[in-house]
C-alpha cells in the first residue's frame, strides 16, 4: 500500500466486510436481487456500478462547492442519469444480449441507494481522489455480493458458471449428475435471491459479533 | 375489462416488491413500525399514480422513434430514446417536489404524515421502476398507465404493510442473534415472494410461465436431436 496512505486504505477496505454497502448499510438491494440468476449479468451488473459510482463520486465530488443544498438531489440525480446512459448504450454497443438480459436493471442503477447514498455520505464532504476510492471501494464490496449469490444461484439452479458446465452433463448424465444429482431449479426464481443474501448475512454476523442488531 | 386485468396483474403477479424487487431500500428502512409504513405507501402509491401517466406522454410525444412527428415532417425520424433515464428521472425529482410544495400548502395535516418521506420517495427504485416497465412493456394508453401506476402503487404498499406489521411481531420470537433485524427480514421477505408466485395462474397463467416453459421445451429438444444426430453418426461409422 505504498501508494495509499493508511486512511485512504481504509476507504477502499472497510466496505468490502465491516461496513458492506448491501449486508450492512442496507443500501442498493433493488437492483442487486434481480439480476444475480446468471454469474455473468452480476459481473456486468457490479462493473457497471463500479464505473458510475467511482466517476459520479469523483464528479460530485468536484462540484460539492457550487451546488445549491435545496436542488442537490436533481443535481445528483442528473449526474448519475448521464453516467448511466453512458453505460446504457455501451453495453447496447458492445453485449446486446446481456443488456437484454438486464433489461430495466441498468436504468435502475440512477435509483440504486448506494450512489445516491455515497454522494450524500460523503462526496458532499470530501475532496475527489478520497471520493474516488471511496466509490471504488463501495462498489466493490456491492459487487462482491452480487457475485457471490449470482455464483451461488448459477451453480446450484443450472449446474453452470459463466455458461459452462462445470458439474457435467444433466442430459448425457456425466460428472455429477452420473450419481443422480439434480438441479434446483428453485434456486433461479427470485425468492431464492432474498434467501441467499439472508443467509449471508447470517454467515457474516455469526462471524462478527459487533454486528448483531438488537430487535 | 383491460383494466382490470392490468390492475390485479400489476398488484399480485407483478408486484414490484416480490416479483421484481423494486424499491427494497426504503422497503426494509421504513418497515420497522406499521404506521410509518402506511405513510410511506400512500406516498408510493400517489407519486406512481402521477408520474407514471406523465412519463407515459413524454414517452409517446417526444421519445420514442417518430414521436416527435407532430412538431412537422423533417421532425418524424428523431429517436430520442437514450435520453428516456435522464427525462424520466427529473420528471420524477420535479414532480416531487412539486408534490411537496402543493401538499404543504394545501394541507398541512396530509404534509405532516406524508410529508417526510416526498424526499425519501425521489430516489425510490420503485417510482422509476414503475416508469421504465412502462416503457419496456409498452402499455398502450394513458388511462392503463394511470390503472399500471395506481395498481403497482397498491402492490408496493400491500408488500411494506405486510412486512411492517410481521416485523412488529417477530419482536416476541425467539430469533438465531445473528439473524435479527435484516436477515431474518430478508427471508421472510424471500418467502413472501414465494407466497405471491402463487398469484402467478390467477389471470392467463402468467407471463413467466408462457415465455419459459417454451424455451426449456426447446432445449431439451435440441439437445435430443444433437443425441439422436450422434447416435446416427455413431451408427454410420460403425457401419463403416
Amino acid at each position: 500500500m505504498g501508494l495509499l496512505s493508511k486512511k485512504d486504505a481504509a476507504l477502499i477496505k472497510d466496505p468490502l466486510f465491516d461496513n458492506n454497502p448491501i449486508t450492512i448499510q442496507v443500501l442498493g438491494i433493488c437492483s442487486a436481487l434481480a439480476i444475480t440468476a446468471e454469474l455473468k449479468a452480476s459481473i456486468v451488473m457490479s462493473i457497471s456500478v463500479m464505473f458510475v459510482l467511482g466517476l459520479g463520486n469523483v464528479v460530485i465530488s468536484l462540484m460539492r462547492n457550487i451546488i445549491p443544498s435545496k436542488i442537490r438531489i436533481i443535481v445528483q440525480l442528473i449526474v448519475v442519469a448521464t453516467l448511466v446512459i453512458i453505460v446504457d448504450l455501451v453495453l447496447k454497443a458492445f453485449a446486446y444480449e446481456l443488456s437484454k438480459t438486464l433489461s430495466v436493471f441498468v436504468g435502475l442503477i440512477i435509483t440504486n441507494c448506494i450512489i445516491m447514498g455515497r454522494f450524500e455520505a460523503f462526496a458532499l464532504g470530501n475532496g475527489p481522489w478520497r471520493s474516488f476510492l471511496d466509490g471504488i471501494g463501495n462498489a466493490v464490496g456491492y459487487g462482491l455480493i452480487l457475485i457471490a449469490v449470482g455464483f451461488f444461484r448459477e451453480l446450484l439452479g443450472s449446474g453452470t458458471l459463466l455458461g459452462i458446465k462445470v458439474l457435467g452433463d444433466p442430459i448425457e448424465k456425466t460428472g455429477l449428475y452420473a450419481f443422480g444429482y439434480e438441479n434446483n431449479g428453485f434456486m433461479l426464481l427470485s425468492p431464492m435471491a432474498l434467501i441467499v443474501v439472508g443467509i449471508i448475512i447470517w454467515v457474516q454476523r455469526t462471524k462478527n459479533k459487533a454486528l448483531i442488531e438488537e430487535n | 375489462m383491460e383494466h382490470i386485468e392490468l390492475f390485479f396483474k400489476s398488484i399480485f403477479i407483478d408486484n414490484m416488491v416480490f416479483a421484481t424487487f423494486l424499491g427494497m431500500c426504503s422497503y426494509l428502512a421504513v418497515s420497522k413500525k406499521v404506521s410509518t409504513a402506511v405513510g410511506l405507501g400512500a406516498a408510493v402509491i400517489f407519486v406512481l399514480a402521477v408520474t407514471v401517466p406523465l412519463n407515459w406522454l413524454l414517452d409517446q410525444y417526444i421519445l420514442q422513434e417518430g414521436a416527435l412527428s407532430w412538431l412537422g415532417e423533417e421532425y418524424a425520424s428523431y429517436d430520442l430514446s437514450f435520453l428516456s433515464f435522464i427525462m424520466f428521472i427529473a420528471t420524477i425529482a420535479t414532480m416531487v417536489q412539486l408534490v411537496e410544495i402543493i401538499v404543504e400548502k394545501f394541507s398541512p395535516s396530509l404534509y405532516n404524515s406524508l410529508g417526510i418521506f416526498l424526499p425519501l420517495i425521489a430516489v425510490n427504485c420503485a417510482i422509476l421502476g414503475g416508469s421504465l416497465f412502462m416503457q419496456s412493456r409498452e402499455i398502450p394508453s394513458i388511462g392503463l398507465a394511470l390503472t399500471y401506476g395506481v395498481g403497482s402503487g397498491i402492490g408496493w404498499f400491500l408488500a411494506i404493510l405486510a412486512i411492517a406489521a410481521i416485523r412488529e411481531k417477530i419482536r416476541y420470537s425467539a430469533v438465531p442473534p445473528a439473524l435479527r433485524g435484516l436477515g431474518i427480514t430478508f427471508i421472510i421477505t424471500g418467502l413472501m415472494a414465494i407466497g405471491f408466485m402463487s398469484f402467478g395462474g390467477m389471470l392467463t397463467g402468467g407471463d413467466e410461465k408462457k415465455e419459459e416453459k417454451p424455451k426449456v421445451e426447446a432445449k431439451v429438444e435440441k439437445e435430443e436431436i444433437k443425441k439422436e444426430a450422434k447416435e446416427i453418426v455413431a451408427e454410420n461409422t460403425n457401419i463403416n
